[in-house]
């Protein structure tokens, strides 16, 4: 077993994962772990890996959305800012609130703009027009599309570019106000431009959140992530800041992997 | 499962290649450094002037070599060891044209020494030539081989380099001192001492980047660096 931790620091940002023993089982099947790793508060983490390594696996029960998946059973311990996130009495949509979470397509509601952003928010008691306004345009503006769509607040989501309804979803996650956010995949299916977009977002977004990617565009890790976490065959392999990662990485398989010498 | 070749062929072809060219190149380096060398002891003005004009062909492969590594730079954009491999090599033909170079400088002095009757019998200068090309030699061996403590070695032989220029540059002063009539020669003499040890610095860098490229650890400036790193918060870290 390989266990990570980056150095610790002696005042943690908020927003901080921790993550001890943790497995993940489908059915008798081990998929996963165990991992231990502390993902850094307000920083962006990648996580990468060929299809199968089970980055996606870890990142689903970041959120405890692995607990949707037939016949999944997770063990070990996840904290976020050292509140345990599974364990009885803990409600798992409370979880998802602060641990929010973006797909790799983009999953708009048949709502309008604004109803997209404000739907989190009625679940959650606001009814309140002009608190919701205030929430919706808030959420927009820190996705970034506040000023394309501002004059469009009430036609069809379905109206936006794949790269909008893209930020839209993120907006939408954002409307609740989380401390996290986790992105599988989030611009696999945009064009170059809109993936621009996207990370430059992702930039902004590290200043107030914790953000965990998914991704398969190696660039784009080097590009948007502070640490790195390369995962292979359901172990974490290693984890070290996104730089050392990619000029001078410690295991050989990290080494082998991100040059392309693998499979 | 982990193999050691990339799984793009054409990416691997194009580093092999890569490799091979700076490999041609080091080679014409060093050769030219043995033609100056004896172009001097020999007083052989004809293969002086040769080995002038074979510095175009380092300028040309070196032109190449920038070519290929921007072209895998921009195709693959290459990481870890691969993008060390990639940013030596930029860095390597750079010293590789300079050691070229100063021995196109050396062949200029040999012949304006060859219009002149010899100062002395030389015993030092192509000493210094002996071990500055086995210097290139070795840091191109330790870079085929990727043994970064054959590349050490080569760092601690500069100073025995800089101890015969220093002895060179002494005996030719009393000849300066002994008559104005010697100093043409002994000037041009010293000049070509200093470029072998100018030469000898380059291969230096060459061994250093071998280092970094094998270990990944970058061993420049270590000790202006490490005065400088005690106010840096993330020290130590990693």
């Amino acid at each position: 077993m390989i266990t990570q931790a980056l150095p610790s620091t002696d005042s943690e940002p908020s927003g901080s994962i921790q993550i001890r023993r943790l497995v993940v089982y489908y059915g008798d099947k081990k998929a996963l772990g165990p991992v231990d790793m502390t993902i850094p508060g307000r920083q962006v983490t990648a996580l990468i890996g060929p299809s199968g390594c089970g980055k996606s696996t870890f990142l689903r029960s970041l959120n405890r959305m692995n607990e949707m998946v037939l016949g999944c059973r997770v063990e070990g311990d996840v904290r976020l800012d050292d509140e345990p996130i599974y364990g009885t009495g803990v409600d798992p949509v409370a979880v998802r609130r602060r641990i929010g979470m973006v797909f790799q397509k983009s999953n708009p509601f048949p709502k309008s703009v604004f109803e997209n952003v404000a739907y989190g928010l009625r679940i959650g008691g606001i009814k309140d027009r002009s608190q919701l306004g205030d929430k919706v345009e808030q959420a927009l503006q820190n996705a970034a599309l506040w000023e394309e769509v501002k004059d469009r607040l009430h036609e069809s989501a379905f109206g936006l570019s794949g790269g909008q309804q893209q930020r839209l979803c993120i907006a939408r996650a954002l409307a609740v106000e989380p401390d996290v956010i986790l992105m599988d995949e989030p611009a696999s299916a945009l064009d170059p431009i809109a993936t621009a977009h996207i990370e430059e977002l992702i930039h902004e977004l590290a200043r107030k959140y914790t953000v965990v990617i998914v991704t398969h565009n190696m660039q784009q890790a080097a590009r948007v992530s502070h640490h790195t976490a390369f995962f292979y065959m359901g172990d974490l392999i290693e984890f070290d800041r996104t730089q050392a990662i990619f000029t001078k990485p410690k295991q050989p398989k990290t080494e082998d992997y991100i040059t392309g010498r693998f499979g | 499962m982990f193999g050691r070749e990339h799984t793009d062929r054409e990416y691997e072809h194009e580093l092999l290649q890569l490799r091979e060219q700076l490999l041609v190149m080091g080679s014409q380096v060093e050769s030219l450094i043995g033609d100056s060398i004896r172009a001097l002891q020999d007083r052989d003005t004809r293969l002086a002037e040769r080995t002038i004009a074979a510095d175009k062909g380092v300028d040309r492969i070196e032109v190449e070599i920038d070519g290929l590594c921007l072209q895998i730079l921009a195709r693959h954009q290459p990481v870890a060891s691969d993008l060390r491999f990639i940013t030596m090599v930029l860095k390597v033909v750079t010293d590789l044209e300079r050691i070229a170079d100063l021995g196109v400088n050396i062949c200029e002095r040999v012949l304006e020494l060859n219009a002149e009757p010899q100062l002395k019998p030389y015993v030092d200068i192509p000493r210094m030539g002996t071990e500055v090309q086995s210097m290139l030699r070795d840091a191109l061996d330790a870079f085929v081989a990727k043994d970064a403590e054959r590349a050490r070695k080569i760092i601690d032989r500069d100073q025995g380099v800089d101890a015969l220029y220093a002895q060179v540059f002494r005996e030719l002063l009393t000849f300066m001192m002994e008559s104005g009539h010697n100093v043409y020669r002994a000037t041009r003499l010293q000049s070509i001492a200093k470029y072998l040890e100018r030469m000898a610095d380059h291969a230096t860098n060459l061994a250093e980047m071998v280092i970094f490229m094998v270990d990944g650890e970058d061993i420049r400036h270590k000790k202006s660096r490490e005065e400088s790193n005690e106010t840096d918060p993330h020290r130590g870290q990693n």
